[in-house]
């Protein structure tokens, strides 16, 4: 499964009902495993990471992921970035691999031997990189808002959603809110998956908290930081599972855990968008 | 008022913006090099972010690569496939900044394993984008310190391509430039004709056998050898601007 988002738009919401659940032996594929991935592999959801960037952005080290792979029980397969980007985009295209131009003179391809070359048909000697598609049995992203027939809208940095849902048999979206199919109309190039290739939505206001939600709340940068300490200690880290994740019913006890004050410092000011006529035709 | 180190090398990383159009921003310094450069020297200068962004006017300084401050007033935003493929392997990055854990004298840098990859000693992040920013943008400028553990003879693993790979291979013929310059707290270093880095400034203060005490390897020298001048007030005080920008956005 790949739970996507770029920094932006990552379903927390989804990962800790994972987590409820004692789901466990999940592959879990996402260029930054960021937080999410590190709470879900404490809380023993993993047995392999599919990944292209290990760390806490701008902090440090996931510690819980770092601790599994230390004890052997995790297992790892690597890319870069562009590599992770253009797996989605060959399993979405029902594409057997996708070609880049990357990984020449590294070791990336010695660490992962799905990394191979093809050489061009056109152009004798010129070696391409591939990587093979990648279509997750579910994707689950998050997203500012959507209707009851599930087509989907994102502002703000849409990342790879919209080829990791493409690439999967099922799709969640998760949203902030549910709006009026009307909304959706008003403004289709706005939306990043029409609802005909959406499983489900979930409406879970604050679901993708400490990361951000474009327009509607800042990314928890104090929280980020404050995560390098209780991911470094497997006892603390339990602690904080049991109290916010394992403790608490769903999103809602969640929002409501983290207090008024909290969710009001991360509201931004309004800075709307101008808009745009499309026109009424006859 | 003296300069940190890390305020030299944002003010050296700043200088080499000069009159660039298109910057592939990473995290950390190399993002503070670029917010500044963009105040002072280069002024028409696009900060190209892999989360997607293109022309942002960030009004703080991010901790993540991906925030809702690079989006907001920037000119574009887009996917990351439109923004690798089209952008940065179609070539129209001129400067893309990394850093790294380890260097060697090829330029080929390690962001993924101290150790063997197999059983590391420390797990770094990895590539991100940095694999096929070292590939793609026509130069490459490294901002890193510099230690005997980070100026390596060998570097453990080869994330991202210098000018040739320790065993030898050559960088393949449809790559950028690489690396052109590597900055760090004690000078600035180029790149011979035949891929070597090579000492072509001091800063101001630093001794020649700084240089070789923070070494793995004897590195050759650009003569005449430079020095850079300390940098101006004018210059410290946007940079510490920049981090007073940073405290104020971090809610407490």
């Amino acid at each position: 499964m790949a739970i996507e988002g770029f920094t932006h738009l990552i379903s927390f919401a989804a990962g800790h009902e994972i987590i409820r659940q004692g789901r466990h032996n999940l592959t879990l594929a996402r260029l930054t495993p960021d937080l999410v991935y590190d709470q879900m592999v404490a809380a023993g959801c993993a047995r392999k990471l599919i990944f292209s960037w290990l760390g806490n952005p701008g902090v440090g080290s996931l510690h819980a992921v770092r601790r599994a792979i230390e004890g052997g029980g995790l297992e790892l397969e690597e890319y870069s970035h562009f590599g992770m980007v253009g797996r989605y985009v060959a399993g979405a295209a029902h594409l057997p691999f996708y070609p880049l131009r990357s990984y020449a003179g590294s070791d990336l391809p010695a660490a992962n031997p799905l990394i191979q070359w093809v050489a061009s048909p056109y152009a004798p000697g010129d070696d391409v990189a591939v990587v093979p598609a990648l279509n997750p049995d579910v994707t689950i992203i998050h997203a500012q808002r959507a209707d009851a027939e599930g087509n989907v809208q994102v502002w703000g940095l849409v990342g790879v959603q919209r080829e990791a849902a493409m690439a999967a048999e099922r799709v969640i979206a998760v949203v902030e809110e549910l709006v009026d199919t009307e909304v959706i109309r008003a403004d289709p190039d706005r939306t990043l998956l029409p609802g005909v290739v959406v499983t489900a939505v979930c409406i879970e206001p604050y679901g993708a908290h400490p990361s951000f939600a474009q327009g509607y709340y800042d990314r928890d940068n104090a929280f980020y930081r404050a995560w390098d300490p209780i991911s470094r200690d497997p006892g603390l880290l339990e602690a904080w599972l049991d109290e916010w994740v394992r403790g608490i019913r769903d999103r809602a006890g969640y929002v409501e855990k983290l207090g008024p004050e909290t969710v009001a410092a991360l509201r931004p000011k309004p800075r709307p968008s101008g808009s745009v006529d499309y026109g009424e035709y006859s | 008022m003296s300069a940190t180190p890390d305020e030299l090398m944002v003010a050296a990383a700043a200088a080499e913006l000069a009159g660039v159009r298109t910057v592939f921003v990473g995290i950390g310094l190399p993002n503070a090099a670029a917010i500044l450069a963009r105040r002072t020297v280069a002024p028409d200068l696009e900060l190209i972010y892999e989360s997607g962004v293109v022309g942002a006017r960030p009004s703080r300084l991010p901790d993540s690569i991906g925030d809702p401050a690079l989006v907001s007033g920037a000119t574009a935003t887009m996917s990351m496939h439109d923004l690798f493929a089209y952008f940065l392997q179609g070539g129209r990055i001129e400067v893309g900044m990394l850093g790294a854990a380890q260097v060697d004298r090829w330029g080929n840098l390690n962001t993924t394993v101290i150790g063997p990859y197999a059983n590391p000693t420390v797990r770094l992040p990895g590539s991100g984008g940095a694999c096929e920013i070292a590939l793609n943008a026509a130069r490459v400028i490294v901002v890193m310190s510099q230690s005997p553990r980070s100026f390596v003879e060998r570097v453990d693993f080869v994330t991202s391509p210098g000018h040739r790979h320790p065993d030898g291979r050559p960088r393949p013929a449809w790559a950028g430039g690489g690396p052109d310059t590597v900055i760090t707290q004690l000078g600035v270093y180029r790149f011979g004709t035949d891929g070597e880095m090579e000492l072509a400034a001091l800063h101001d203060g630093v001794r020649d056998a700084d240089v070789d005490a923070a070494s793995g390897w004897p590195i050759l020298r650009r003569q005449p050898l430079e020095t850079l001048n300390a940098p101006n007030p004018d210059t410290l005080s946007a940079i510490h601007s920049l981090s007073g920008a940073e405290r104020e956005a971090a809610p407490s």
